[in-house]
C-alpha cells in the first residue's frame, strides 16, 4: 500500500494530531467527529433530562427554581435535537454515503471540514446561555413568541446565534450530500439501485435546504423584534404571535421527518441482512419516502389545532396529517414482509431494528390520535404528546442511530463490539425507555399538561415510575459508550463482510477501510 | 435525627402516592362535545388496537418461525404489486372512515353561535381573570395553593394545585360562550371534563363553548407554558343548577362597586345586578336539587369577597402603621411579587429586576406607585391595580421600600387613592 492510501499513522506527537483532525477534508474522518460530537451532546442532554426526571419524581418544587427548570426543558429539547439527533445522521452519511455509492469522497471535501467545524461553537455558544447574566432561554425549544421576544432573557439572542450556526452547517451539509448522491455515484448504479440509506437521506438533504432556511428567517424576525423595534410578533405593534407559530412548525414538521428519514433509510439496510433477503417493495419504499417529505410540508397547523385557526384550516390539516399514516404504514409492513419467510439472526443490530419498528409504530399510533382534531383538544400540551415524541424519537430515532453504530462499527474499526454488552445494552434500553414513556400517555389523558416542574397528587405515581425508567435507561447508556470504545481498541477480527447477508460497496472494502477508499470506480455486478 | 429523616421522608413520600391515581383514559366529561371526543378517542384507539395485533402478530410469527436457527431458508421474494397497492389503500379507507366522523363532531366544536351566557376569560402571567359581560361580574382567579406546601415545607393537602381562591361558576344546561384572549404570552385554557381547551392569544380574542350537563366541581390547568408559574394557573369550574347560578350572581353583583373599577382600563360595563335576558329562571327540580353538589363554603359569599382578586370598594382614609403594612405587605409580596422579584429582592435581572437598592423602589414615591398600579408595558411588569385592594397595595410598597436594606416612607391607602387619579407617570 503506498502511503497515499495507508491510513495515516496514530499521531505520536500532539500538534500534528490536532492538525489531521482540525484540517480533514477525508469522509471517515468527519463523520467521526460528528459522531463524537452527537454522542457527547447525547450525554449532555441526557443529564438534562435526568435532572428534569428528578425533579417530576414527587410533586413540590424539590430541587431547582422553576425559572431554572424551564431552561432544562428548553435545553434538553435544543441539545438532543440539533446536537445528538441530527449530528449523528450526518456522521452517519458522512461514513457511509460515499462507501455506498463508491465515491472516494464526498462531493466537496472542504466544505464538509467547514460544516463540522462550526458545531462545536454553536454548541458551546448554546450551552453558554446556561450560565449568562439573567439565566439561560426558559421558553422551550419551539420558542413560541412573545414569551421568546418581549420576555425572553438576554441569553436568548445568544441562542439566535447558535441557530443560525447549526442551521448554516445542516444546510451546507445537505448541499454537499445532494452533491455527492447526484454526482459520484459509480458507472451503474442508477437511482433506483441505491442503497435505501442513500435514498433516505439524499430526500432528507432536500427537506433541510428547504425547511432550515425558514428557521433561519423567524429566528431572524425574533432578533429583530427583541432588539430592532420591529412588531412581526407583537399584537400592540400590529404583529402577530400565530405568524410565529406558522413560519416555525412550516420549518419545525419537515425537520421531525429529517430526523426520521435517515432512521427509515438505516432499518432498510440492517432489516433485510439479518433476514437474509432482499428488502421488499424497494420501488414502493423510495415512493413512501418521497411521500413523506412531500406531505411533511403540508401539515404544520397540527401543531396549532388549539390557537384558534379556523375550521377549514383545521379540517385541511386533520386530512394531511392523517395522510401521512399511509406511506409509513407501507415502510412497516414492507419491513414485516421482509422478515417474513427470511431466515433471521438477533444481533444486536437486528434486535435495535425490530424494537424501533414496534416501538416506532406506538409513536405513530399516538401521532395517528393527534391527528383527530377534537380529541386532539384534550390531547394538545399535555405528556400524551410527550410520550408521542418521544416514541418516535428515542425508540424510534435515537434506536435506528444505536442500531446503525452497532452495524457499521466492525467496518470503521475492525473488530466485531462485544455482542454481550450488545445484548445487555438492548435489553436494558428497550425495557426502560417503554417503562419511561409508556406511562406519559396516561398522565397527558389523566389531565396533566407539559412543560410542568410540579403537579397536582394524583400524577403522582406514573411520574415516579417514569423517572425510575429514565435513571435507568440513561445509567444503561454508559454500557454503550464502554463497548464502543473497547471495540475502537481491541476486538476479534471482522472481516470485509463483516454480516453474514449484508450485500452492498460498503461490505466489498477492508474493515478498517483504507484511508481513500473507490479511487478507481468500481465495478457493479448486478445483486 | 437519622430515624426521623427517615420517617419524614417516608411519610412524605406515603402521602403524596396515597393521593395518586392510577388512571389510565381519558375523562368522558360531563359535556356532549367531551362525550363525542372521548368516543372519537377510543374509535381511533381501538383501530390503531386492531393494526396493532395484524402488524405484531406477524412479527412475532416471523421471530419465533423464520429463524436461520430453525434451519429454514430465506424466501426468494421481494415485491408483490397487488399486495402492496392493497396495504396503501386499505389503510387510506380506515383514515376516511375515521375523519368523517371527526370533521362532523369539529364542526359542532366550533359552532358557537346562539348562546346563553358569555365569559371573558383572560389569562395573565399567572392567573386567570373571568369576567360575566353581561352580568357585570368581574374577578381574578388565583392559585389558593400556599407556597409553603409547593416548596415542600408543609405537608401537601389533597387539593394540592388544584384550588383557586375564586373559582369560575357556570349554570348548567346552558350554552355558554368563553371568550379567550391573554394580556402577555400565550397562555391556555383547558378544562379536560368540559372538553374545552383554547389558547389565550394577546392580540387574539378566540372563542369556546360549553353546555355542562352536570352539576359539579371541574378541575382544569393552563396548558401553553407561559413562564415561571405556568404549574401555578389552576382552573376550578363549579357548575350549579340554573337557580342556584341565579342566586350566585346577585350575591356577586351586591358586593360588586359602581363603575370605574370592574375592568383595567377598558370601556365600563354595566355594573347594575341584572340578569342577562337569555339566562332565563328555570325553577329547580327535585332531581335537580338532589343532585347538586353542594360546595358552598367554595362560593364566595357576598360578605366574604374582601380577597386578592376581586374588586374592591374605594377605601376609607385609615392610616395604618409601620409594623401592620410590613406584615400585609411581606404577604402580598410573597405571595405574588417573589415570583419575579424573589424573596432576597435580587430579582432575575434584567427580564426581572431587582428591587434592592433599585432606583425606584429607592426613589421618588410617585415613580414607584405609577410603575406598581400601573406596569410596565413591553415588559413582564404587569399593572397591579385592579388585582388588590389599595390597602394591599400601599403594604406591599411600603415592604419593598423598606427591605433589604431600602428604607423609606410608610405608604397609606390614600397615597394609592391619588395615585390612580393621577394615571400612569411617563417613562
Amino acid at each position: 500500500m503506498t502511503h497515499a492510501t495507508a491510513h495515516p499513522i496514530a499521531q505520536k506527537s500532539f500538534f500534528p494530531w490536532i492538525a489531521r483532525w482540525l484540517f480533514t477534508t477525508n469522509h471517515k474522518d468527519i463523520g467521526t467527529l460528528y459522531l463524537v460530537l452527537s454522542g457527547t451532546l447525547f450525554f449532555i442532554g441526557g443529564l438534562l433530562a435526568m435532572l428534569i426526571r428528578m425533579e417530576l419524581f414527587h410533586p413540590g418544587l424539590s430541587l431547582f427554581q422553576t425559572n431554572f427548570y424551564n431552561q432544562l426543558i428548553t435545553l434538553h429539547g435544543l441539545i438532543m435535537i440539533f446536537g445528538a439527533i441530527m449530528p449523528s445522521f450526518v456522521g452517519l452519511a458522512n461514513w457511509m454515503i460515499p462507501l455506498m455509492i463508491g465515491a472516494p469522497d464526498m462531493a466537496l471535501p472542504r466544505l464538509n471540514n467547514w460544516s463540522f467545524w462550526i458545531l462545536p461553537f454553536a454548541f458551546a455558544l448554546l450551552i453558554s446561555t446556561l450560565f449568562l447574566p439573567g439565566a439561560g432561554p426558559n421558553f422551550g425549544w419551539t420558542m413560541y413568541a412573545p414569551l421568546s421576544t418581549t420576555f425572553g432573557p438576554p441569553s436568548t439572542d445568544f441562542l439566535i446565534v447558535a441557530i443560525h450556526l447549526m442551521g448554516i452547517s445542516s444546510i451546507l451539509g445537505a448541499i454537499n450530500i445532494i452533491a455527492t448522491i447526484l454526482n459520484l455515484r459509480a458507472p451503474g448504479m442508477t437511482l433506483m439501485k441505491m442503497p435505501l440509506f442513500v435514498w433516505g437521506w439524499l430526500i432528507t438533504a432536500f427537506l433541510l435546504i428547504t425547511a432550515m432556511p425558514v428557521l433561519a428567517g423567524v429566528v431572524t424576525m425574533m432578533l429583530f423584534d427583541r432588539h430592532f423595534g420591529t412588531s412581526f410578533f407583537n399584537a400592540a405593534g400590529g404583529g402577530d404571535p400565530l405568524l410565529y407559530q406558522h413560519l416555525f412548525w412550516f420549518f419545525g414538521h419537515p425537520e421531525v421527518y429529517i430526523m426520521i428519514l435517515p432512521g427509515f433509510g438505516i432499518i432498510s439496510e440492517i432489516i433485510p441482512t439479518f433476514s437474509r433477503k432482499k428488502l421488499f417493495g424497494y420501488t414502493f419504499m423510495v415512493l413512501a419516502i418521497a411521500s413523506i417529505a412531500f406531505l411533511s410540508f403540508i401539515v404544520w397547523a397540527h401543531h396549532m389545532f388549539t390557537t384558534g385557526i379556523g375550521l377549514t384550516a383545521q379540517v385541511f390539516f386533520m386530512f394531511s396529517t392523517m395522510l401521512i399514516a399511509v406511506p409509513t404504514g407501507v415502510k412497516v409492513f414492507n419491513w414485516v414482509a421482509t422478515m417474513f419467510r427470511g431466515a433471521m439472526t438477533f444481533e444486536t443490530p437486528m434486535l435495535f431494528a425490530l424494537a424501533f419498528v414496534v416501538l416506532f409504530t406506538i409513536g405513530g399510533f399516538s401521532g395517528l390520535m393527534l391527528a383527530i382534531v377534537p380529541a386532539d383538544y384534550q390531547y394538545q400540551d399535555t405528556y400524551f404528546v410527550v410520550a408521542h415524541f418521544h416514541y418516535v424519537l428515542v425508540p424510534g430515532a435515537l434506536f435506528s442511530i444505536i442500531a446503525g453504530i452497532y452495524y457499521w462499527l466492525p467496518k470503521w474499526t475492525g473488530h466485531y463490539y462485544n455482542e454481550k454488552l450488545g445484548q445487555l445494552h438492548f435489553w436494558l434500553t428497550v425495557i426502560f425507555v417503554n417503562v419511561t414513556f409508556f406511562p406519559m400517555h396516561f398522565l397527558g389523558l389523566a389531565g396533566m399538561p407539559r412543560r410542568i416542574p410540579d403537579y397536582a397528587l394524583q400524577y403522582t405515581s406514573f411520574n415516579e415510575i417514569a423517572s425510575i425508567g429514565a435513571f435507568i435507561l440513561g445509567a444503561a447508556q454508559f454500557i454503550f459508550l464502554y463497548n464502543i470504545i473497547m471495540s475502537i481498541r481491541g476486538g476479534k477480527k471482522a472481516p470485509a463482510r463483516v454480516w453474514e447477508g449484508a450485500h452492498g460497496l460498503e461490505w466489498t472494502v477492508d474493515s478498517p477501510p483504507p484511508y481513500h477508499t473507490f479511487q478507481t470506480p468500481p465495478k457493479m455486478h448486478s445483486s | 435525627m437519622r430515624v426521623a429523616h427517615c420517617t419524614l421522608l417516608s411519610l412524605y413520600f406515603a402521602s403524596t402516592i396515597a393521593h395518586s391515581s392510577w388512571d389510565l383514559n381519558l375523562t368522558s366529561g360531563v359535556t356532549p362535545v367531551s362525550h363525542a371526543i372521548y368516543d372519537l378517542h377510543m374509535t381511533i384507539f381501538w383501530i390503531c388496537v386492531g393494526i396493532g395485533i395484524v402488524v405484531y402478530g406477524t412479527m412475532l410469527y416471523s421471530i419465533i418461525h423464520h429463524r436461520k436457527s430453525n434451519g429454514v431458508q430465506p424466501a426468494q421474494f421481494h415485491e408483490h404489486l397487488w399486495v402492496e397497492l392493497a396495504w396503501t389503500l386499505v389503510p387510506f379507507i380506515i383514515l376516511i372512515t375515521m375523519a368523517v366522523p371527526a370533521t362532523r363532531v369539529l364542526i359542532q366544536m366550533r359552532d358557537d353561535s346562539a348562546s346563553d351566557l358569555t365569559i371573558k376569560i383572560t389569562g395573565h402571567q399567572w392567573k386567570w381573570e373571568y369576567e360575566y359581560i353581561n352580568q357585570g361580574i368581574h374577578f381574578f382567579s388565583n392559585n389558593a395553593t400556599p407556597y409553603e406546601e409547593i416548596n415542600n415545607k408543609a405537608t401537601k393537602r389533597v387539593d394540592y394545585l388544584r384550588t383557586v381562591d375564586h373559582p369560575l361558576v357556570l349554570p348548567i344546561h346552558k350554552k355558554i360562550r368563553f371568550l379567550v384572549t391573554s394580556t402577555d404570552v400565550i397562555h391556555s385554557w383547558w378544562t379536560p371534563d368540559l372538553g374545552v381547551k383554547q389558547d389565550a392569544v394577546p392580540g387574539y380574542i378566540n372563542e369556546a363553548w360549553t353546555r355542562i350537563n352536570r352539576p359539579g366541581t371541574y378541575h382544569g390547568q393552563c396548558a401553553e407554558l407561559c413562564g415561571i408559574n405556568h404549574a401555578y394557573m389552576p382552573i376550578v369550574v363549579i357548575a350549579m343548577t340554573q337557580a342556584d347560578f341565579n342566586q350566585w350572581v346577585v350575591q356577586q353583583t351586591a358586593s360588586m362597586p359602581s363603575a370605574g373599577t370592574v375592568s383595567s382600563g377598558e370601556a365600563t360595563v354595566p355594573t347594575a345586578p341584572t340578569a342577562a335576558p337569555s339566562v332565563a329562571k328555570t325553577p329547580a327540580t327535585p332531581k335537580e336539587k338532589a343532585a347538586i353538589i353542594t360546595t358552598p363554603a367554595v362560593v364566595p359569599a357576598a360578605a366574604t369577597v374582601l380577597a386578592p382578586g376581586a374588586p374592591h370598594p374605594p377605601s376609607t382614609a385609615q392610616a395604618f402603621t409601620k409594623e401592620q403594612q410590613m406584615q400585609q405587605g411581606e404577604k402580598v409580596f410573597m405571595g405574588t411579587c417573589a415570583v419575579c422579584h424573589q424573596a432576597s429582592g435580587e430579582g432575575m435581572p434584567p427580564v426581572y429586576p431587582a428591587l434592592k437598592g433599585s432606583p425606584i423602589a429607592t426613589g421618588p414615591l410617585p415613580k414607584h406607585m405609577s410603575r406598581v398600579l400601573f406596569g410596565k408595558p413591553g415588559t413582564a411588569m404587569q399593572a397591579f391595580k385592579d388585582q388588590f385592594s389599595d390597602e394591599e397595595l400601599a403594604a406591599v410598597i411600603t415592604f419593598e421600600r423598606n427591605s433589604w436594606g431600602n428604607s423609606g416612607a410608610v405608604v397609606q391607602p390614600t397615597d394609592i387613592q391619588a395615585a390612580k387619579a393621577k394615571g400612569p407617570l411617563p417613562e
